[in-house]
């Protein structure tokens, strides 16, 4: 074999970068295995990044599921060990308001008690008390110990670890088929979605962690996995309603659950079925926004007199059991496929189902599996090890600027390789949420990426109140600056912006269609920037 | 539809209303010469979020805003930014205010001890040792020079030679004079008195009065502002159940009983608040109403350079104090650009704060030179110390220049 060769082959090849293959390929760079980890766009993108940032306590699941329950609270003590920069402690409260059965209520404690998650019954008025934004008419409150997470920094720990193991991550790179040799799979084609140059890679084990896309992987291996898109909306409010995750004392039903999250609180979801082409390009529905702020304002009734930055929505990966090719028995559970004993296809399997709380078991799972194939003895450590930026060090003892707190509160103890200390270093790219030049340029740097959505991804810019209006363009200047020319700058800021408005459509009215209005006069009016982007200037051009 | 449950927005001094557009920041006096400033908008709405979060995020650069309120002013979408930086300091800030901090505060306790010990007080704390003690132990800045204290305050003067005049009158006010007036500058409310007489008007104290407290919000100790805020309120509706509307000499002080009272002290002063107005707005309306007029002196000759003060402009009261200068003949009335002098009460006495202070000043004081006047007006008596320290122009009272212009005899005939 040739020098590339052998370095286009690997014990495990991990198919998507959302969190399921971030903490797969984590899991198996730490067994020793040589891993790939490739993803056709952006580190979380599916339903990784499009969900309600919320480490469920399980308790939402003790009365329907028991199983999903206790895999929650396990991953819960868990996380907040391995990951603590990126999980904030909040607590959360399960409401019964007078519309709901308050006898419901002793079966959830039960449920939750016995599932090992700790319900502690409280008075309404305390529950007021602790959480002042709460509905008033409450008539019950059980705490549990929800809290919130943030799936973004959770996935790029996931990767770093990984990379730190000796795994090697691509991005922009696309499976575009699947090579079987005698019943095998033995590699993946791949695209380079930036510039088309396509490559063949090899393995002994292909692992498809795709989420909703993962049916068609499957399909390219031909095999057939049962998969229902389940799409979720959800709606992002200007600022913190509310500091404790608040849920309604109930069976599990749409907009029932409000989660802070960073600066902001988000009110979900919404469950409607939609056909798998469509999940590139999911669309909030004005039914869906009315839905959701009705229901929202029952758990908090400010919510109803605070702005709303934009909605969003994702796709529940929920996969059918095996013996039910009809799909009415869905499982929310973890479903790991060994394609060799299922199909007759060795050398591929599929993790999917479950969710993102309970990613790490999934991946402890499957890469179980793949090391039993492989032959490799050693056991999980993840659930022991912290991730990078959750290391047990104590923070320098110094004197802490707005942006620099909110950087330590993203990055953890990786924060400390951001640049300080000088005037161009610290000065502030986005404003409303407190990112630096030097937090900007170490993202760039460390954290791949490659545009403005990748950048937003990993560091909030663009994500506060102003979405984009004032930090896009300083932002663009420094990837600018950084690598790439001017035009591809331009056009990636045009594309920013769309992407922003795209999320604020659904909810324009008031203040944030004032802000869309000034957005636009500033990019539009004053820049110009949608006569500049490489489409319109050739269009330009030929005329 | 969603949008139609939606169809107010509220949030705290409106601080989601933000739209990010920054203007304020481009009219802060502070941002313009202390680029470590995080700037109106970043410590109020923006930082507003994040404190929401984490008070952890309160950071103690805010004590830099000077509370000029200029921000406010520029701020299309209504946003109370001055408000939400003030509030967080007295909501987040763990700092206890120092023993300089509490002396510059108390005005009230302070005027009252020194007022007695007047001539002995005046000197001594202009010498070049006691300032430097100041400097050096109380951080005082050495430049500065504590107003002179009167040895008879405002108030006894007012009970010894006014008081029994007043019932003659047809018309009533009652006269809230601050701490200048009543322990350093009796003067300017005897000029009160005189130009209210001689249209006709009755003037009265309140039955109490304490120090409006802005020194006390601004230095930390918002318990004692709202204690001195509520007697002031008790005062006020007494009188104004008497009849009297509640007239006043200094800006800041009038501005800190009707808005700030509110916004940052929960003071409910909603039925008091229309009643307090400037003495020079107070006697323009009444002019424009047609029910006084004002006669001048034809002696009278001065250029007069009207300094708008930052609470003036918050309140926009400026056009009131502005038109009722040029009413009198012998003004030669220039109007500065309207800019904040940099003392802020107690902000510029504080030896940190010194160099900040003048270089906010700095291009008023060349506008004051380029211009020569004979004096300065202004209502807020801060700015006069600054001013005059800066310029050595001297500063007045609108209602002082109309007391000296004023012919008394003529106006009473007027108004009779």
């Amino acid at each position: 074999m040739t020098k590339s060769e052998v370095n286009n082959h690997y014990d495990v090849i991990v198919i998507g970068g959302g969190i399921t293959g971030a903490g797969t390929a984590r899991d198996c760079a730490m067994r020793g295995l040589k891993v790939l980890l490739v993803e056709r766009f952006d580190y979380s993108t599916g339903a990784t990044g499009r969900n309600h940032g919320l480490m469920h306590s399980g308790a939402r699941y003790a009365v329907t599921d028991h199983e999903s329950a206790k895999e929650c609270i396990r991953e819960n003590m868990t996380l907040r060990k391995i990951a603590r920069h990126c999980v904030e402690e909040t607590d959360g409260l399960f409401i019964t308001l007078p519309e709901d059965d308050l006898g419901f209520q002793a079966t959830f404690v039960q449920k939750c008690t016995e599932a090992g998650i700790r319900a502690e019954v409280i008075d309404p008025k305390q529950a007021i008390a602790l959480e002042p934004s709460v509905n008033p008419d409450l008539i019950g409150a059980v705490r549990v110990p929800d809290a919130s997470i943030d799936p973004f920094r959770l996935t790029m720990a996931n990767v770093l670890d990984a990379q730190l193991h000796g795994a090697e991550a691509l991005v922009y790179h696309e499976v575009i088929d699947i090579l079987i040799e005698q019943g095998r799979v033995i590699g993946v084609k791949l695209r380079n979605n930036h510039n088309g140059e396509e490559r063949t890679v090899y393995a002994q084990v292909t692992i498809n962690a795709a989420g909703i896309w993962g049916s068609l992987i499957a399909q390219m291996a031909g095999v057939k996995i049962n998969m229902f898109p389940a799409k979720g909306s959800l709606l992002i409010f200007g600022h913190r309603v509310n500091h404790m995750v608040i849920n309604r004392c109930r069976k599990p039903a749409n907009a029932d659950i409000l989660v802070p999250d960073d600066a902001v609180c988000v009110i979900g979801t919404t469950s409607v079925r939609v056909p798998i082409e469509t999940c590139d390009d999911l669309r909030v529905t004005p039914e869906e926004v009315e839905e959701l702020l009705a229901e929202g304002m029952k758990l908090a009734p400010s919510l109803g007199s605070t702005r709303i930055l934009r909605g969003y929505a994702g796709v529940r990966p929920l996969v059918a059991s095996d013996d039910d090719p009809s799909g009415r028995s869905i499982s929310r559970g973890i479903v790991t496929l060994d394609h060799e004993t299922r199909d007759g296809l060795a050398g591929f399997l599929t993790i999917t189902g479950g969710k993102m709380m309970t990613y790490r078991l999934m991946a402890e799972e499957v890469t179980d599996l793949a090391c039993k194939k492989l032959g490799v003895t050693k056991a999980c450590e993840t659930a022991d090890k912290p991730l990078p930026g959750s290391e047990p060090q104590t923070p320098p003892n110094r004197k802490y600027s707005f942006s620099q707190r909110a950087s330590y509160g993203r990055h953890g103890t990786l924060d400390w390789a951001v640049n300080r200390g000088d005037n161009t270093n610290d000065a502030l790219v986005c404003e409303c949420e407190g990112v630096s030049v030097g937090e900007v340029k170490y993202a760039i740097e460390k954290l791949h990426v490659y545009n403005l959505i990748n950048l937003r991804r990993r560091t909030r810019v663009g994500m506060g109140t102003c979405q984009g209006e004032l930090c896009a363009c300083r932002a663009a200047g420094v990837m600018c600056d950084r690598e790439q020319g001017a035009q591809k700058s331009i056009d990636d800021l045009a594309g920013f912006m769309n992407e922003r408005w795209k999320g604020m459509q659904p909810v324009a009215w008031g203040d944030t269609l004032a802000e869309a209005q000034l957005t636009a006069t500033i990019y539009q009016g004053l820049l110009g920037i949608d006569t500049m982007t490489k489409e319109r200037r050739k269009e330009y051009y030929e005329i | 539809m969603a949008n139609e449950t939606q169809v107010q927005s509220l949030s705290a001094n409106n601080f989601e209303q933000c739209l990010k557009c920054s203007i304020c920041t481009v009219y802060c006096p502070v941002s313009a010469v202390t680029p470590s400033y995080p700037g109106p908008k970043q410590a109020g709405p923006d930082g507003e979020r994040y404190r929401l979060k984490n008070k952890e995020f309160f950071n103690e650069a805010l004590k830099l805003c000077l509370n000029c309120k200029r921000c406010e002013v520029a701020c299309p979408s209504n946003v109370h930014i001055g408000d939400i930086i003030q509030a967080a300091r007295i909501k987040y800030s763990t700092h206890s205010p120092s023993l300089r901090d509490r002396m510059l505060a108390n005005t009230d306790f302070v005027g009252t001890m020194a007022s007695p010990f007047a001539p002995i007080a005046n000197p001594v704390l202009k010498l070049k040792p006691v300032k430097a003690i100041l400097h050096g132990v109380m951080a005082i800045d050495k430049h500065r020079t504590f107003p002179d204290y009167s040895r008879v305050k405002f108030e006894s003067w007012f009970k010894k030679h006014a008081q029994a005049s007043q019932d003659q009158y047809a018309k009533h006010v009652s006269y809230f004079h601050g701490c200048y007036a009543n322990y350093n500058y009796p003067k300017l409310g005897q000029d009160l008195v005189k130009v209210l007489n001689a249209v006709g008007y009755g003037v009265h104290l309140l039955e109490k009065e304490k120090c409006c407290g802005v020194a006390l919000i601004a230095n930390g100790m918002p318990n004692q502002a709202r204690r001195q805020g509520e007697v002031n309120m008790r005062s006020m509706r007494k009188a104004i159940a008497q009849g009297h509307p509640i007239v006043t000499t200094s800006s800041t002080c009038t501005f800190t009983m009707r808005d700030e009272y509110e916004h940052l002290l929960g003071i409910d002063n909603h039925d008091v608040r229309d009643s307090i107005s400037l003495a020079t707005r107070f006697l323009y309306q009444l002019i424009e109403r047609g029910e006084i007029q004002l006669a001048f002196r034809d002696d009278y000759h001065k250029r007069v350079a009207y300094h708008s003060a930052c609470h003036m402009e918050r309140m926009g009261w400026v056009p009131f104090s502005t038109r009722l200068l040029r009413m009198i003949p012998g003004v030669d009335f220039v109007m500065l650009d309207s800019q904040c002098c940099g003392i802020s009460g107690t902000y510029g006495f504080k030896k940190e704060n010194y160099e900040r202070s003048q270089a906010i000043g700095s291009t008023l004081f060349q506008n004051i030179a380029e211009e020569n006047p004979d004096c300065v007006a202004t209502d807020c008596e801060t700015c006069k110390w600054q001013i005059e320290m800066s310029t050595g122009v001297p500063v007045e009272n609108p209602i002082s220049i109309i007391a000296d212009a004023l012919d008394v005899e003529e106006t009473k005939k007027l108004n009779c």
